[in-house]
């Protein structure tokens, strides 16, 4: 799933609620999460984030314009 | 205005109705006693007569040219005032010197013209009886109805004396005013009443309109200390691109433009929409194939066969990830070597091996990271048959061609041709390039690496600025095998290179194999002679490596099925293991001296190991016969030895491909790892970890690997050699 810079989706494999649910929450966490390390040192900068959940993977590879999102099932 | 009157009638109209009772009392009331007795004829008889504030006399008909609009136009509004009397003031004051001379002017005049002013004055009032009669008309203009009978009685009886002589009075009063001014006060003879008129007012008018309003946004943000970090930095960046601009104009716009077309071209193969997240995209792949062979990870990271502790020296080999790709699928793997710098990042060079089935090469760069897809992929027309990566720039990476032109590729470029190349012109071998092999910076620190090739040259090639150099540093010849041709010409025959190695410590001696099976050691400074002639093989040297820790010994393979060790200074093999198969390669393990991978084209990795003891010049004869009566290794696997352990043997002897078509053609160690990689010609690469008996470390590091074999070869060498071999302990 690939996700602009406004949390917009515009490619994806998937339905389209799941999209938009995952792409909007996953872009506030991502946003967040980025913040949060650049706020500590602002040379540095966020280059993924990994969620793993009971039932699957979810990572997150922030661009500079888009954020792509991948959901994989490990356990396959 | 209108509205105003109209009230005032209104408010008229209420005080009529009250006071009616006050109204009808005073018109009785009101008689004066003098009032004349008229009869009701007399009294109903109507005077009609409309007063107006016209001007009889003033004409109606006035035109005046317009010059506005061209003609002549009428003037609607007619000056209605009627000049009855006017007269030019000429008061003088009394106490002025004017005043004074005048008074005594007129005293002296006083009693002469008595009379005759007298005279003048009364005449003067019977001409202006006529108008006084009219002066005294627009007096009374606004007196009442009831009155008028008599002012019309008046008006009859004007022709007695009295209003004559009043007139009179008056007309000499007038004359006399400068002389009394005090006896009277200058009041206007005549009783003037003031009128005024309102002219139109242009009606006020509101006129309103509304403007669109200017569009207005809101903004509002925050900063933070990275935001304006990220601004300064974007701030630098676009300065220094200017300077940049600034300095070099002209070239930059030549280059760029170049590059733009090749990027252009490089960029069309894909979509446009993946290649902007591509780097996310390459971090994301990553992620999933840690997922994915998330097994192969830790097997690799922890895995320990536990057999090995029950097997006495033997060993396993674990196979881990298999590397392959479509675009590579059909190319033999002709070249593997490790990244320097990167220790999970090796190269894989893909041609052929076979002379009638020759086509396109490929390069590709493998990460362990990512099995599943190249890090890098060039490709080129002629098959690539060897490749060497830089130690000091791990990004430069030398390939040989089959077509035998060496080029250089640069991982920091993206596009997928060569960054230098060579050409017919400059040099290229005429057959396929077996090896080669970066070198030291030279003198001037150019870069530069040698090649072998078939066609029996040595070259050395070395980058200046942007081009390559070469120059022959041997030609190979086969001694003594000049033919003698009958009209007395002599024919050398050519040597063809197949493999070379350069000295770990001793720059400039190298050992160089050839098709026919001889092995030189050659100097880079003497290109008439050989330094020494190995009578090795009997077939095509496939590969020679010097040992990493001890100076003197190399090995070398062929495809004659045997697998030779050398002591440098001495002209007959150390060991001799026959693997009953041709040798594709032979490796060193960096970990240990005495432990070294060689592969054999039935699809076998094998681990040779020597055994510690000392060799007697006995012993080593008996070590190269022993051995080809020894246990035969099966076909289709892999060979590991240790020399330390079992110099007879293989600790490891094992299949690696499924097929057993496919034939294994290169091994290498990883450095830091205990794994290798072995290609075979069908393109696949398989990592291959090694079990914790393949990977024995003598009990010290550094000095006694070297140690182990250095009192192996004690009895051939001697002390003075071993201490001089006590140099190579790598640490």
């Amino acid at each position: 799933m690939v996700v602009n810079a406004e949390g917009i989706p515009i490619r994806t494999t998937l339905d389209n609620s799941t999209t938009v649910q995952y792409a909007g929450l996953l872009h506030q966490l991502t946003m967040k999460a980025r913040s949060t390390v650049r706020d500590i040192d602002p040379q540095n900068d966020l280059t993924f984030l990994r969620i793993r959940s009971k039932k699957h993977e979810i990572m997150v590879a922030p661009d500079k314009e888009y954020l792509l999102i991948v959901i994989q099932n490990p356990c396959e | 205005m209108g509205r105003g009157t109209r009230k005032k009638d209104e408010d008229s109209g209420t005080e009529v109705g009250e006071g009616t009772d006050d109204w009808s009392q005073s018109k009785a009331t009101v008689r004066p006693p003098d009032q004349l007795e008229l009869t009701d004829a007399e009294l109903k008889e109507e005077f009609t007569r409309i007063l107006t504030a016209n001007n009889p006399h003033a004409p109606q008909n006035i035109v005046r040219y317009s010059f506005k609009e061209g003609t002549y136009k009428l003037v609607g509004f007619v000056n209605q005032l009627a000049v009855h009397f006017s007269q030019i003031g000429n008061l003088v004051p009394k106490d002025s010197d004017e005043g004074r001379r005048q008074h005594y002017r007129d005293e002296l005049a006083a009693g002469l013209g008595e009379q005759a002013r007298t005279l003048n004055s009364l005449a003067m009032s019977c001409q202006g009886s006529q108008e006084s009669v009219k002066l005294v008309i627009s007096e009374t203009e606004n007196l009442d109805e009831d009155e008028e009978p008599k002012e019309a009685e008046a008006e009859a009886g004007s022709q007695t004396d009295v209003p004559v002589a009043e007139a009179t009075e008056k007309a000499t009063e007038e004359l006399v005013t400068p002389k009394q001014p005090k006896e009277r006060k200058l009041t206007n003879k005549f009783n003037f009443s003031e009128r005024a008129s309102q002219t139109f007012n242009n009606p006020l008018r509101d006129r309103e309109c509304q403007m669109e309003p200017p569009p207005r946004t809101n903004f509002s943000a925050t900063a933070n200390q990275w935001e304006i970090y990220d601004a300064y930095i974007e701030e630098l960046e676009k300065q220094e691109k200017n300077k940049e601009k600034e300095k070099t104009k002209t070239p930059v716009a030549k280059k760029t433009g170049t590059m733009a077309t090749r990027k252009m071209t490089s960029m069309e193969s894909q979509s446009d929409d993946i290649t902007k997240v591509s780097q996310a995209a390459k971090i994301v792949e990553r992620m999933v194939n840690q997922n994915t062979y998330d097994d192969v990870a830790q097997d690799f990271k922890y895995y320990e066969d536990a057999a090995d502790e029950y097997r006495d020296q033997e060993g396993t080999l674990l196979p881990l990830w298999k590397f392959q790709n479509d675009k590579a699928k059909r190319l033999a793997v002709t070249a593997l070597s490790w990244n320097p710098k990167y220790k999970d990042l090796f190269a894989v060079g893909h041609g052929s091996y076979d002379f009638m089935k020759q086509s396109r090469g490929m390069l590709l760069l493998y990460s362990m990271k990512n099995p599943s897809f190249p890090e890098y992929i060039f490709s080129s027309d002629s098959g690539i048959m060897c490749l060497d990566m830089h130690v000091d720039h791990p990004y430069l990476v030398v390939v040989g061609h089959y077509d035998g032109n060496v080029a250089i590729y640069n991982l920091k470029k993206p596009n997928s041709q060569p960054s230098f190349r060579s050409s017919a012109k400059s040099g290229k071998h005429t057959d396929p390039v077996w090896q080669v092999k970066w070198q030291k910076d030279d003198m001037d620190h150019n870069l530069n690496f040698f090649s072998v090739s078939s066609d029996g040259r040595i070259v050395s090639w070395t980058l200046v600025k942007s081009e390559l150099v070469h120059t022959d540093v041997i030609k190979l010849k086969v001694e003594g095998s000049t033919t003698e041709v009958p009209e007395g010409l002599q024919l050398h025959t050519v040597g063809c290179g197949t493999a070379f190695d350069f000295h770990k410590e001793i720059d400039y001696m190298f050992l160089v194999g050839t098709e026919e099976g001889k092995i030189y050691k050659c100097s880079k400074s003497y290109s008439s002679q050989f330094l020494d002639t190995y009578d090795a093989h009997n077939m095509a040297v496939d590969a020679v490596t010097w040992n990493p820790y001890h100076t003197k010994v190399f090995m070398s393979c062929s495809s004659d099925w045997t697998v030779k060790i050398w002591d440098h200074t001495i002209k007959t093999p150390m060991f001799i293991y026959d693997l009953n198969s041709a040798v594709g390669d032979v490796a060193w393990a960096p970990y240990s001296s005495t432990v070294f991978a060689a592969v054999t084209t039935d699809g076998k990795v094998s681990a040779l190991f020597l055994i510690p003891l000392s060799l007697h010049g006995k012993d080593r004869d008996v070590a190269q016969s022993f051995y080809p009566g020894g246990p035969t290794p099966r076909p289709g696997g892999a060979h590991v030895f240790d020399l330390a352990i079992n110099k007879y043997e293989a600790i490891c002897n094992q299949p690696v491909v499924a097929k057993k078509k496919n034939k294994i053609t290169h091994v290498q160690f990883n450095p830091i790892h205990p794994i290798i990689i072995v290609g075979d010609d069908r393109g696949h690469i398989t990592c291959l970890k090694l079990s914790p008996n393949l990977r024995k470390m003598p009990k010290d590091k550094g000095e006694s690997r070297l140690g182990e074999l250095g009192s192996l070869c004690l009895g051939t060498w001697g002390p003075e050699d071993l201490s001089s071999g006590q140099l190579g302990a790598g640490s």
